[in-house]
């Protein structure tokens, strides 16, 4: 066992090393991370509620995390933006002053400035703060979603390879027949026709991306039940479940690993083209695809930061996300690895 | 080959009950009933009581929603096989009426897409992995990796904003398939009119895949190259060129013409997102509409219908893969 | 032309590769002559460099990552290192062909093998698509195809590997040639089969005074069609002999000892085979000295410092080894 774990180890140390050859998916590695770093900070980049505040001759760390009652009773939550320092009181405010749902109706559609680095919206909202939340929606359903695929994908999968037979043929014959749709439609329809919530649609990616995983998985699961180890573990009497799942898929993970990362960007980018189309996120959540959307009503007025900004943001995720996973792919592919 | 081709026609029966089943379920899943559309369309106009209560009966029973689900759907499969997929809730017409409209609209955007995709992606692969680690092929190889990820409704919004009238440049409509007063014009201009509209949804459908095909057309001509038997055409004498457009060439594009079956299914999907932004009467704007209106037999016949071009997409894919390569032989 | 004159002549031809782990010397100072209707056999182990000297006698090695980077190659007096692309081509296929170890990965498998033989002789003869058809049927049958004009018509995939063998022969002699380089031509097939390819190059050989470059690691091909031979170890020529029996009888260098000496062999009766301990070294890290002192059972201490000189021996053969040089240092 002991033995395993090491050669596993040096397996993926040798893994990481191969990838960090490659500076492309190294910096699509740190775009990720920044990003993830941002998507946990949101509440400290981009809120109306200060970071640090003395009012009252009280100070209060973080208000912006956590709900202080005095404030709460002086109803400060819903006005924190408004309220300016008097005398004796200090705010310590975010980079971004403004949460993703500070409607300044007089400051609508205006063009990015020193106040609204990134513009507003048609409700006057910060674009910057915007994009800012907007990442939590799309990371959280980008590996959500993938990883509800990969779990199905496995279990399918590892089911289909390792009993074969009527099994593998009935599996199969599912996977193809959900390869068939034209997947965008099949979720479109599901997420309109359910309750709209950001679990809908992490349910829906899910449920519909799981048939690459389950191939891959499978293909592994043939090669894998032939070999020495799993005739073995068989020989001692241990039963399937303990097989396929702890002696079995340990050893497919790598080609899984690759497949979901881009997973993971194709479900960002299904998740943004849906809330593109009005079906993602339920408003006033703020995502990228539903800014993007906005542009689409005020098409020849030229707010292009509505275009330029969040769609960026998508885009440099997803390409992330492909230039790590094709880093991961090259790193694995053991014919290049000399 | 005649034989293979009629039991691989047949093997789409099961798969097409497997697909219908899953739309007719999406459907049933669905919490807003059609009955409240119907009532919100005029015929009611929310009066509580016996009223409505009749007019929800009347409306089950003019679209068989009084009986059970499984005679639904049993139903419903019955008028499938002769692709009757009922009327539309919103207008009353058929819906096999509105899909053979909206058909030839987004097979004509498809098929130039797919046609695009391929004439400039394989010269595109053949180029790179013959030039491969040169300047030209690294620059193409970023591009292309780029545009793969470049998210096709962010480039449509791009381009309208750009080129569509507004703040920037006038080039090209934002809107349709045809000018308004097209149809007083004579053909050649009505033609011309015609590929001025389709020229920005069909860059919109076009780039994605055809950064996806180009990159599988230098991996695959990369690895025809490496083969014994290209070595063995240059040891014959035969000119590089020859070898690579005459010999190496058709090995290389086996796989990819496989790969068409994979494109349909993504173009349709991603013609749902195109034709809306460009207001295209197409399949996918009609399945959107339907959708936003809770339209049910529209969706359901819409991605039952495209389910079907694309298992039908498979088997023309299987039929060139056998006509291309020999080794394949269907019995 | 006298017949001394070689019709190919390779001087200190020095291929390399350059990889990861730095530059590879697959073949190092290689000099050679090939007489016009004789067989030489070039010996060693995969991984000596002898298919790589045999590729680049027609420019065949891939570049980057391999490079030709000295020595001359002539053929009828023609420098084929510095001739033009087209010129070159006229030579291949036409002048000098070559048939390789893998005849079924060696033939495009989606083209006719038919119609792979009529577009060789075509491009060399510029023949009309009838009477290059002609031709290759009776090319067929030449090198014992049955029924040729209907297995003309053949993907490589319908045929077994000696027969497929044999078509790349037909394709290899179509234009005529002066020089055939088989490289490995037998290895992939069956016993028998073998021996039947093996028959029919030889009696081609007598029939068409072909000069033959025989690429191989088996010692009993050598013996059974090659009039001369000469055994590589790590990109160099370790021994020459210009009659192959006299160098299977006293095989001078220890290498070429233990590789025959590896041959089994019914005549001395052996039960155990012997095996020369460790393997031919990468080519990015040859040991300094005679590249064979690691292995070698009679290494002296000179062998470690200084690579051996070719020491010419009676009959123009020669070996490189310490063992037989005149002068130690």
């Amino acid at each position: 066992m002991n033995k395993k774990t090491n050669t596993e180890q040096g397996y993926w140390r040798l893994v990481w090393r191969q990838f960090r050859r490659n500076r492309l998916s190294v910096v699509g590695l740190l775009i990720l991370g920044l990003l993830t770093l941002v998507a946990v900070a949101a509440p400290f980049l981009a809120n109306d509620v200060p970071v640090y505040m003395v009012k009252g001759g009280k100070s209060y760390w973080f208000p912006n995390v956590i709900s202080y009652q005095e404030l709460e009773a002086a109803n400060f939550y819903s006005t924190a933006m408004r309220w300016t320092p008097g005398e004796g009181e200090y705010a310590l405010r975010p980079p971004i002053p403004f949460s993703p749902r500070n409607q300044m109706l007089l400051d609508n559609k205006r063009g990015p400035s020193a106040k609204h680095w990134l513009g507003t919206d048609d409700r006057g909202r910060s674009v910057a703060a915007r994009i800012v939340w907007g990442s939590r929606i799309s990371l959280s359903v980008g590996f959500i979603a993938e990883g509800i695929s990969v779990l199905v994908g496995i279990f399918l999968g590892a089911l289909a390879g390792y009993y074969g037979g009527r099994t593998d043929a009935l599996i199969m014959r599912l996977i193809e027949v959900v390869m068939c749709f034209p997947a965008f439609f099949l979720i479109l329809a599901l997420v309109a026709l359910l309750p709209p919530s950001i679990f809908t649609v992490m349910f829906a990616l899910g449920l519909l991306g799981w048939p690459g995983i389950a191939r891959l998985v499978r293909g592994e699961f043939l090669k894998l039940r032939e070999s020495q180890f799993a005739l073995a573990a068989k020989a001692s009497g241990l039963g399937d479940a303990r097989i396929i799942f702890r002696h079995l898929a340990p050893n497919a993970m790598a080609p899984v690993l690759v497949s979901a990362t881009f997973g993971v960007a194709g479900a960002i980018l299904t998740e943004s083209a849906l809330s593109f189309l009005g079906f993602g996120v339920p408003p006033p959540t703020a995502s990228w695809g539903e800014l993007l959307s906005q542009s689409q009503h005020l098409v020849g007025s030229g707010i292009w930061w509505l275009v330029v900004f969040p769609g960026l943001a998508i885009f440099a995720t997803v390409t992330a996300f492909n230039l790590v996973g094709e880093g991961l792919r090259d790193a694995m592919d053991p014919r290049l690895r000399q | 080959m005649k034989a293979y081709l009629i039991r691989r026609l047949l093997l789409i029966v099961p798969a097409l009950i497997g697909i219908s089943a899953i739309s007719f379920l999406a459907v049933q899943l669905a919490p807003g009933s059609p009955i409240y559309m119907v009532l919100l369309s005029g015929r009611g106009n929310g009066n509580e009581g016996a009223d409505t209560q009749k007019i929800i009966e009347d409306t089950k029973r003019l679209y068989g929603l009084d009986k059970p689900v499984p005679v639904q759907y049993a139903l419903w499969l019955g008028r499938l096989a002769h692709l009757d997929f009922g009327n539309s809730y919103k207008d009353q017409r058929p819906v096999r009426e509105k899909i053979l409209e909206a058909l030839p609209v987004t097979l004509e955007l498809n098929v130039l897409s797919i046609l695009l995709i391929y004439l400039i992606s394989i010269p595109i692969g053949v180029y790179s992995a013959v030039h491969r680690g040169n300047k030209i092929d690294n620059a193409l190889t970023v591009l292309l990796f780029l545009l793969y990820s470049l998210p096709s409704f962010f480039a449509a919004m791009l381009l309208m904003l750009l080129f569509c009238g507004g703040e920037y440049f006038n080039w090209f409509p934002a809107f349709g398939l045809h000018s308004l007063e097209a149809d007083s014009w004579s053909w050649g201009r009505y033609l011309l009119d015609h590929f001025w509209h389709l020229v920005l949804p069909v860059l919109c459908l076009t780039y994605g895949g055809l950064a996806g095909m180009s990159r599988y057309a230098r991996a695959g001509m990369i690895e025809t190259i490496r083969q014994d038997y290209v070595r063995t055409a240059l040891a014959y004498g035969f000119p590089e060129r020859t070898v690579i457009y005459k010999y190496a060439m058709r090995n290389s594009l086996i796989p990819i013409i496989t790969l068409a079956g994979t494109l349909l299914p993504a173009l349709i999907g991603g013609s749902i997102i195109i034709e809306q932004i460009f207001s295209i009467p197409g399949m996918g704007r009609l399945t959107f509409q339907a959708i936003l209106a809770r339209d049910y037999p529209v969706v359901m016949g819409t991605l039952t219908f495209s389910a079907l071009l694309t298992l039908l997409g498979l088997v023309l894919t299987d039929v060139l893969y056998a006509m291309v390569d020999p080794r394949i032989k269907y019995e | 032309m006298s017949t001394n004159t070689p019709l190919l002549r390779v001087r200190d031809l020095r291929t390399q590769f350059h990889t990861d782990q730095g530059v590879a010397l697959a073949v190092d100072g290689v000099s050679f002559d090939l007489k016009a209707g004789k067989t030489l056999a070039l010996v060693g182990e995969s991984g000596c460099g002898k298919s790589v000297t045999a590729m680049s006698i027609l420019r065949l090695i891939p570049s980057p990552p391999g490079k030709i980077a000295g020595g001359t190659i002539e053929f009828e007096g023609r420098d084929l290192l510095g001739a033009s692309d087209q010129d070159l081509r006229k030579v291949r296929g036409n002048d000098i062909s070559m048939i390789f170890q893998e005849p079924m990965t060696s033939m495009n498998p989606v083209f006719r093998v038919g119609n792979q033989l009529t577009d060789v002789i075509r491009l060399h003869r510029g023949s009309s698509k009838a009477d290059a058809r002609r031709e290759a049927i009776a090319l067929l049958a030449q090198v014992g195809i049955p029924a040729p004009e209907e297995r003309i018509d053949d993907y490589p995939h319908q045929m077994s590997g000696g027969m497929l063998q044999r078509i790349m022969i037909a394709m290899a002699l179509s234009c005529q040639p002066k020089v055939l380089i088989a490289d490995e031509p037998t290895t992939a097939l069956d016993v028998t089969i073998q021996a039947q390819i093996l028959e029919l190059l030889k009696s081609l050989q007598v029939s068409k005074g072909l000069a033959i470059l025989l690429i191989t690691h088996d010692l009993g091909v050598v013996e059974e069609v090659s009039d001369e031979v000469a055994v590589m170890y790590a990109g160099k020529i370790i021994e020459y002999s210009a009659r192959t029996s006299s160098l299977l009888e006293t095989p001078r260098h220890p290498y070429t000892q233990g590789l025959y000496a590896s041959l089994p062999s019914m005549q001395r009766g052996r039960t155990r085979l012997h095996t020369i301990p460790g393997s031919v070294p990468a080519a990015t890290q040859f040991p300094s000295g005679c590249r064979f002192h690691p292995r070698c059972p009679h290494a002296l201490p000179v062998c470690k410092e200084t690579a051996p000189p070719w020491t010419p021996l009676e009959n123009g053969s020669g070996v490189a080894c310490w063992l037989h040089a005149e002068a130690k240092p």
